[in-house]
């Protein structure tokens, strides 16, 4: 059994279970878009717009949103596939990338991603033991000994390696392609798993297979996951926090029973009163809310979701409301009503209970 | 007594290539009275999108072997020429797809596009035409619509594109609207806009609608009546409100079972063991009896056949009995 147990995985705490295990402050990432014959910058698509959070050791944090919200580029920078604007990453008091911190290929060792389509992110001409393989001999463990690991990975992922350890993905369901990638992410033991939609594209039936599997390996390996998906019933059942994003900027954060229970921001509100009921007699008469997410190229001013807000005034288009100290872990809002000095007229009144 | 509209017996869709042979649809048969909604429930790989593309006679002519009956408002669809097929999609029987940004042309403004289909099936003016679609594009609540006619399928967002093409197929009232997965690539705000919409126009227009879709939500949402399908065929049909309440199928309650709808965050999921079957070799007997509960030996002998324990209500499952049996 090559698995690191997890008291080995301790020896790697630094700062003791009360320091968080990831620390993101103010990360900014803007796509420029050129044009022209020149190439020349015409616009930025503002997909993170700094953001501030924290990932506790052993907690899964969800991420919620509509598509451009930029929930996948915050994976994406995360892991350092795409290189932040701005920003601070703390990994376990580490500063990535920084001097005087650890360096990129160090924080992958520690932080592994699982992307939405299995098929893509295999190599099409390897074995899967192989790909799951891969990265420890990158590393330099030998081969037999990293093949031996692969093996054990496939078993505690459900598949029985003698049987499906030789087969190439094409051979392979998209549950038993998406259980592949959860072995290969596992297999540097790392203490943080990014899931960006990891279950997205898998049927009903087999999504809540990888979804129990997820949760038996998180307990088992003792791992902290970034759970990213636009499912809000996936992302309640799976997440201890919650964090709600809106054109680039988080709106909501919090435990998730609190959010799901009272939430604070009229765009998760909106968000939570949209899913369909499960039951024909509480049918949805009216949308709670009207139009498409705002092009992230040129947001609205002040609070982006004024636009489509039913509680809109005119103080919302003329300031940014602020989150408040998002590396906390209390339940906060980035909306003026939640504010009583911020000139809102409903400003500090409850909202009534979101139906559904 | 009304006619039926659709009325599909035995229906089977084989594709045939030289590596294997994949039975996609393997003996559906189910009818439709004008004005009902349907909804066709399953997964990947389930059939429901061949079976909707086989009402539209929109198969690959000479790769699938199609047998069984279709008549569609008392026209056998199998036996249509080419000009009558022309004739019957847009203005008998119309479809939306998941992803309208492949269904438009990408190239033309999308008034035009809907002006061409009206000039074509109404035999009208192409300025006729854009007046038409100025009226349907108010019909499906675009907004600034004159301005919206002349842009194209990309300067549109996700739900206005599939308005438009809600638009497009509505464009000469056709009695049935094939709406295969219309809402699954938009967001959850707009998801649930495109719903009530679909809804209220099929309520105004009283045509008959068989929507696909994979979310038990989405057909809570819209169907009077769920089919759902499992490995080519339908497993179980019922009112909405019966079959989500009180599934006869095992896969149906396996299904309800196993969607994530705030169930308790420390317990396991309930699941469906195993994967859907293999379409090029499918198990002898019930397709389902390898994942099933319920499994006895008597389930690898043959499909069972549907029985009717309440009127209204069918399953294709040895475990239901005939009249009066309550499953809880």
């Amino acid at each position: 059994m090559m698995m690191s147990p997890p008291e080995a995985s301790d020896s790697r705490d630094r700062g003791g279970p009360q320091q968080p295990l990831l620390t993101v402050t103010g990360m900014r990432k803007h796509f420029p878009i050129r044009s022209g014959i020149l190439g020349r910058v015409s616009a930025h698509v503002r997909a993170v717009d700094g953001v501030s959070f924290t990932v506790r050791k052993g907690e899964t944090l969800g991420i919620v949103g509509e598509s451009g919200c930029g929930k996948s580029t915050v994976a994406r920078l995360l892991m350092r596939l795409l290189n932040p604007d701005a920003g601070e990453q703390i990994f376990d008091g580490d500063a990535v990338g920084e001097q005087g911190g650890i360096s990129v290929a160090q924080m992958r060792r520690q932080v592994q991603m699982v992307f939405q389509d299995s098929a893509s992110s295999l190599n099409p001409r390897m074995p899967v033991q192989n790909s799951v393989a891969f990265a420890p001999i990158a590393f330099g463990m030998p081969k037999a000994e990293a093949l031996g690991m692969a093996q054990d990975l496939l078993a505690k992922v459900g598949l029985n390696p003698g049987l499906f350890g030789g087969r190439y993905p094409h051979e392979l369901s998209g549950g038993q392609k998406q259980r592949i990638n959860i072995a290969r992410a596992l297999a540097l033991s790392p203490r943080m798993v990014i899931l960006d939609e990891a279950v997205s594209a898998l049927d009903k039936s087999v999504e809540a297979q990888v979804l129990n599997l997820l949760q038996a390996l998180k307990r088992e390996l003792n791992l902290t996951y970034v759970f990213i998906s636009h499912d809000l019933g996936v992302v309640r059942w799976i997440s201890d926090r919650v964090m709600v994003m809106y054109l680039g900027e988080i709106v909501e954060i919090g435990p998730a029973d609190a959010i799901y229970i009272g939430p604070k921001h009229p765009y998760t509100r909106a968000l939570l009163a949209s899913r369909p009921a499960l039951d024909p007699d509480q049918r949805r008469l009216e949308a709670p809310v009207s139009g498409d997410p705002p092009n992230p190229i040129n947001p609205p001013s002040g609070c982006r979701f004024h636009t489509r807000c039913p509680y809109a005034e005119p103080v919302c288009g003329a300031h940014a409301p602020a989150l408040g100290d998002a590396t906390q872990f209390g339940h906060l809002a980035a909306c003026h009503m939640q504010d009583p000095g911020s000139g809102h007229t409903a400003a500090g009144r409850p909202l009534p209970p979101v139906t559904h | 007594m009304t006619e039926a509209l659709v009325e599909v017996t035995d229906l089977s869709v084989n594709f045939v290539s030289r590596e294997a042979n994949v039975c996609a649809v393997n003996g559906v048969s189910f009818t439709m009275m004008p004005g009902e909604v349907m909804c066709m429930l399953g997964e990947s790989g389930s059939g429901k999108s061949v079976t909707m593309r086989a009402l539209m006679r929109l198969l690959p002519a000479r790769r699938s072997v199609i047998t069984g009956g279709i008549r569609i408002a008392g026209q056998d669809v199998q036996a249509m020429d080419d000009r009558s097929l022309r004739r019957m999609r847009g203005s008998t029987v119309s479809m939306i797809f998941q992803e309208p940004m492949t269904a438009f042309d990408p190239v033309v403004r999308v008034g035009d596009q809907i002006a061409e289909v009206v000039a074509l099936h109404r035999g009208v003016s192409h300025k006729a035409g854009r007046q038409r679609a100025l009226d349907l594009f108010d019909l499906v609540r675009i907004p600034s619509a004159q301005r919206r006619l002349d842009a194209y399928p990309h300067e549109l967002s996700g739900g206005l594109r599939q308005r438009a093409m809600i638009a497009l197929a509505l464009s000469c009232e056709p009695k049935l609207l094939l709406a295969d997965e219309p809402t699954t690539a938009l967001d959850a705000t707009v998801q649930i806009q495109v719903l009530i919409l679909l809804r209220s126009l099929q309520q105004e227009m009283g045509m008959s609608v068989i929507f696909v879709t994979h979310d038990l939500g989405v057909a809570a949402e819209i169907a009077d009546r769920v089919a759902v399908m499992y490995a080519g065929r339908v497993v179980e049909t019922g009112p909405v409100r019966d079959l989500l309440r009180n599934p006869l199928h095992p896969y149906t309650a396996g299904l309800l079972a196993s969607t994530v709808h705030d169930q308790p965050r420390d317990r396991d999921l309930e699941t469906i063991p195993g994967a859907p079957p293999d379409m090029r070799n499918l198990p002898p007997g019930c397709s389902f009896a390898p994942r099933c509960p319920k499994v006895g030996s008597d389930c690898m002998v043959g499909m069972p056949p549907p029985v009717s324990p309440v009127p209204g209500r069918i399953a294709r499952c040895l475990r239901v009995s005939a009249p009066e049996t309550e499953f809880a």
